[in-house]
């Protein structure tokens, strides 16, 4: 084989319009295996590359010796910091991080040496075969530490402190009011897609390279790749190849430069794929949280001041922690009125793995322990938990703890309402299998008890905080054939779904082609995150389509001597409403006709110096209902029912939308009772999926939709918010509080670790 | 470590394995010597079912299975499933009902849970909700939550006791 195989999006899908549950066009190659992942990539002469990695989480290198490695026979190349060809750092905010360590490591993972060699096992033993020595040092591993400890990188330890005051300082000081305090914690989340990085870098005869690879962002990550290369971005192609999950953890560069350093170096076609154990140290996590909280309310439980200390452990180097302490500060007193505010937001760098960017995004973390925040307040008001939240639900029209005024939608209590509402389905069963801890570790039926509660929650869509947003696309049609190019990067949300249907909805086509998602002949569509692909580049091919429908329509009517106005375009062909004039859409572009579109959202700003400003484009907002069982002896727990409401605009396709909720909370159901990276002392000590649980099929409960609430959000395309975010946002409160509820314990962390409840429960019988 | 050329039936057909490295998992060989990549590598440690085929009949994880020792035995992949294994082919029950339910986001997991469950519905034709989330707890899905690929299971039986009865 000397080509590579087709990347994934190439090909037609057949359409109808915008709410329909349109299929995916990739479906049926990816029930075929025919669909080409990163990770299935091959090429004639392919060489198979690897990475060696710090073991120490802080430590100087003293010396590297690649000798013994290079004389493992079919080896090809070893190269290490000196070999990096342009310059020797990357970033998404900071370029704070090296391609390959030079003379110092700050975390345990960090790569220090590649290799390329004719087979996997060659790799192995030529990885073994490099002598590196170290002089460790002692880590900074305690975030809290981290301000006042020796700098562990020349920028300093702290990344960002955001200390936000808003409203009346002292609306809190004085008698009568109600006051909650609690600190809660948010361990280390993994974003555990399945298809690990992985890629293909091949020379090229112009002395370029083209590299296939998994990512959310084709463009940045071209640009970081060629500056690390010294090499003009001309020369620097990247193609999408088939992307197997991505939630955050694909924004970074992992292996980028590394393939194409060594397919430069060797002249040969280099393909990498990392191992789940190294996916686990190749890529950043959730930030873990340390959050303290004070509210303050009128006995009616109005709210009237919120103090907050957030503290972010950013790792050893900066990623996108900037941006998820924005939100995490912006957010952080949930979707409430909030007239008085302090929050202090601060991440810090340590010796610890990196941190990112995380489905939710900040937002998470915070709602968390907002959620506890508003439950214990209305244990201390004697109030009903989702009337309180009524009570403070933020309409449009209100300001946010920015001072931002909410101009668009956010239907808070409509989502609380709903779901509040909803009927549930849960029933009491006998089966052994579905109580807590499952068959294998059947906790006493009589023992168990069922807990139920809400959670709310809300973040912004799109990149905020004045950041020039934008996506670009293509319309072409020719000979009645629409092509659509965009270089948005399907990571499996079913972008390329909505192509198809936007595409459909204007030009009334059944038929459309998608070109290859490349860097090559396209701007950039910015990054497949933050919940803004379906606004940003929806909005980009909306445009574009409308653009080449108008050059049509007036070809027609000059054509044909009839007013634009009388004509629309369906099935495949012009038609006069008078019924006058009918063109088949082939005929009418046998001279095809083209649109290239640049869409940007509404511009932003900075936050100010009290973390105030008009930062934000739009937001949306979720609400979980969760039941669950729990056997407090054991500490067993089962979700047993699921129920939300969220904040969609309009559904463009139900299915979809449907999937997006339900594997959303399925990732916040694993940080409430089960998904953590371990660290301990900078190491991460679960790195498996042995070790590291995600939810399965039999962990997951039912999730029952309530209500998409369909209120058109201004501005974006087709009304349509962002959907893939607030599922992950609002769930994992929602089981902690049910768990709370249930067992009547503090649970301030999360996730909930059945010691957490045993022990607990087993003090409180002492105390007893 | 080179070892002799072996054979294996895969999906029907036998193949020789000639440059065969000692140590090889099933899966490597299926999807690097072979060109066979549906099979998938989510873990290379018997813990996602990424990379799930029947052998002989029986679901394993083929990351776990040395090539060597399936020599001639019956391998079945996502491949050949369908009867073509291609776009082009008519799909299988359970793909028909994966690609209806949108039970299919990155597809990462699909394979794997394809023959899961084909081996399932093989065994027990109507499968309450627990007996499929059991038969499926071995297979790691990050995107869906597993509830369309429930509704997929669901449809597929449902295709199959139409088709048979
Ligand atoms: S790759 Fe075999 S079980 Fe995960
Ligand atoms: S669809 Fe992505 S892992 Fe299942």
């Amino acid at each position: 084989m000397s080509e590579v195989r087709a990347t994934q999006t190439r090909g037609r899908t057949r359409p109808s319009g915008i709410g329909e549950s349109v299929r995916r066009p990739d479906a049926i190659p990816k029930v075929t295996g025919a669909f080409a992942f990163s990770s299935d990539l091959r090429h004639d002469r392919m060489l198979w590359g690897g990475t060696l990695r710090s073991p120490h989480p802080s430590a100087r290198i003293s010396s590297i010796d690649v000798g013994p490695a290079v004389a493992v026979t079919g080896v090809h190349a070893v190269l290490t910091h000196s070999d990096v060809p342009g310059r020797a750092t990357f970033g998404l905010e900071h370029l704070d991080q090296s391609v390959l360590a030079g003379d110092v490591v700050r975390y345990a993972g960090e790569p220090v040496a590649i290799v390329a060699a004719d087979h996997p096992d060659t790799v192995r033993r030529a990885l073994d075969a490099i002598q590196v020595e170290y002089e460790v040092t002692e880590p900074l591993v305690d975030p809290s530490r981290a301000e006042t400890a020796t700098p562990i990188h020349p920028d300093g330890n702290l990344i960002r402190r955001i200390h936000l005051r808003h409203g009346d300082p002292s609306a809190a000081d004085r008698e009568g009011l109600v006051t909650v305090e609690g600190t809660y914690e948010v361990g280390m989340q993994d974003q555990a897609f399945l298809g690990p990085e992985s890629g293909l870098a091949v020379p090229a005869a112009d002395g370029g390279v083209d590299l296939f690879i998994a990512t959310q962002w084709l463009h940045v990550d071209r640009d970081q790749v060629a500056d690390c290369l010294g090499m003009d971005p001309d020369l620097v192609r990247l193609t999408l190849a088939g992307v197997g999950g991505a939630f955050g953890a694909r924004e970074d560069l992992s292996l980028h430069v590394h393939l194409c350093m060594l397919a430069l170096y060797t002249g040969r076609p280099v393909k990498m794929v990392y191992s789940r154990h190294e996916s686990f140290h190749g890529h950043v996590h959730r930030h873990p949280a340390r959050m303290w909280y004070r509210h303050h309310a009128e006995p009616d439980g109005t709210l009237v001041r919120v103090e907050a200390r957030l503290l972010l452990d950013g790792g050893a180097y900066a990623s996108s922690s900037g941006a998820v302490i924005a939100n995490a500060t912006c957010f952080a007193a949930g979707p409430y009125r909030v007239p008085s505010a302090d929050v202090d937001g601060v991440v810090v760098r340590t010796n610890n793995p990196p941190c990112g960017a995380m489905r939710g995004f900040g937002a998470v973390q915070t709602c968390m322990a907002h959620e506890a925040q508003m439950d214990r307040l209305a244990t201390a008001l004697d109030m009903d938990p989702i009337d309180l939240r009524l009570k403070n639900a933020l309409a449009p029209g209100d300001r946010l703890l920015t001072g931002q005024v909410l101009t668009g939608t956010l239907p808070v209590a409509e989502v609380i309402r709903t779901c509040a509402e909803h009927p549930s389905a849960a029933v009491r069963s006998d089966e052994p299998m579905t109580r807590p801890g499952g068959a294998g570790r059947t906790a006493d039926a009589d023992h168990v008890v069922r807990g139920e509660a809400l959670a709310v929650g809300f973040k912004n869509l799109m990149f905020s905080e004045g950041f020039d947003d934008s996506s670009a696309a293509r319309c072409e049609l020719r000979d009645g054939v629409v092509t659509i190019t965009c270089a948005c990067a399907e990571v499996g949300q079913g972008f390329v779904t909505l192509i198809g249907q936007i595409t459909s909805e204007v030009l009334g086509v059944d038929e459309v082609v998608l070109a290859p998602v490349e860097t090559t002949g396209i701007g950039s569509a910015g990054s497949t995150s933050a919940s803004r692909q379906s606004w940003m580049s929806g909005g980009a091919v909306q445009k574009a389509c409308e653009e080449v429908r108008a050059a049509v329509v007036a070809r027609v009517a000059v054509t044909h001597d009839v007013p634009v106005d009388d004509l629309v375009l369906v099935e495949g062909r012009v038609e006069s409403l008078s019924g006058s004039v009918s063109v088949d859409l082939a005929e009418a572009t046998a001279e095809p006709l083209s649109a290239d579109v640049v869409y940007r959202h509404a511009p932003t700003s900075p936050l100010d110096h009290d973390g105030q400003g008009d930062a934000h484009v739009s937001f949306a907002v979720s609400a979980h209902r969760a039941i669950v069982d729990v056997d407090p002896d054991l500490g067993l727990v089962r979700v047993v029912e699921l129920t939300t409401s969220q904040d969609v605009g309009r559904v463009l396709n139900p299915v979809q939308a449907v999937g997006q909720l339900e594997g959303g909370a399925a990732q916040g159901v694993g940080l409430a009772v089960m998904e953590e990276v371990l660290v301990d002392g900078g190491r991460i000590r679960n790195a498996s999926f042995t070790d590291y649980l995600v939810p399965t099929a039999l962990d997951m409960p039912p999730v029952e939709i309530a209500a998409l609430i369909e209120q058109p959000e201004p501005g974006a395309p087709f009304g349509a918010k962002g959907i893939g975010e607030p599922p992950c946002i609002s769930s994992t409160a929602a089981v902690v509080g049910a768990l709370r509820h249930a067992t009547g314990l503090e649970l301030a962390r999360v996730p909930v670790r059945p010691a957490d409840i045993a022990l607990a429960e087993a003090q409180a019988g002492v105390d007893r | 470590m080179r070892t002799d050329p072996y054979r294996l039936t895969v999906n029907g057909r036998p193949v020789e394995v000639i440059d065969g490295h000692a140590g090889e998992s099933l899966l490597f060989v299926l999807r690097e010597r072979l060109g066979l990549p549906g099979s998938k590598n989510a873990c290379e440690e018997g813990e996602c079912g990424s990379c799930s085929v029947l052998l002989d009949g029986d679901l394993v994880c083929s990351c776990l299975v040395l090539a060597a020792a399936a020599a001639d035995r019956d391998v079945a992949t996502v491949e050949g499933l369908s009867d073509a294994g291609g776009e082009v082919g008519p799909l299988a029950y359970v793909q028909r009902a994966f690609v209806e339910a949108g039970a299919v986001q990155c597809g990462f997991c699909t394979p794997g849970l394809l023959m899961a469950v084909d081996a399932l519905l093989c065994e027990e034709p109507d499968p309450d909700d627990l007996t499929v989330r059991e038969a499926i707890s071995g297979n790691l899905c990050r995107c869906t939550g597993y509830g369309r690929i429930l509704e997929a299971v669901d449809r597929a039986a449902a295709m199959r006791r139409e088709a048979c009865s």
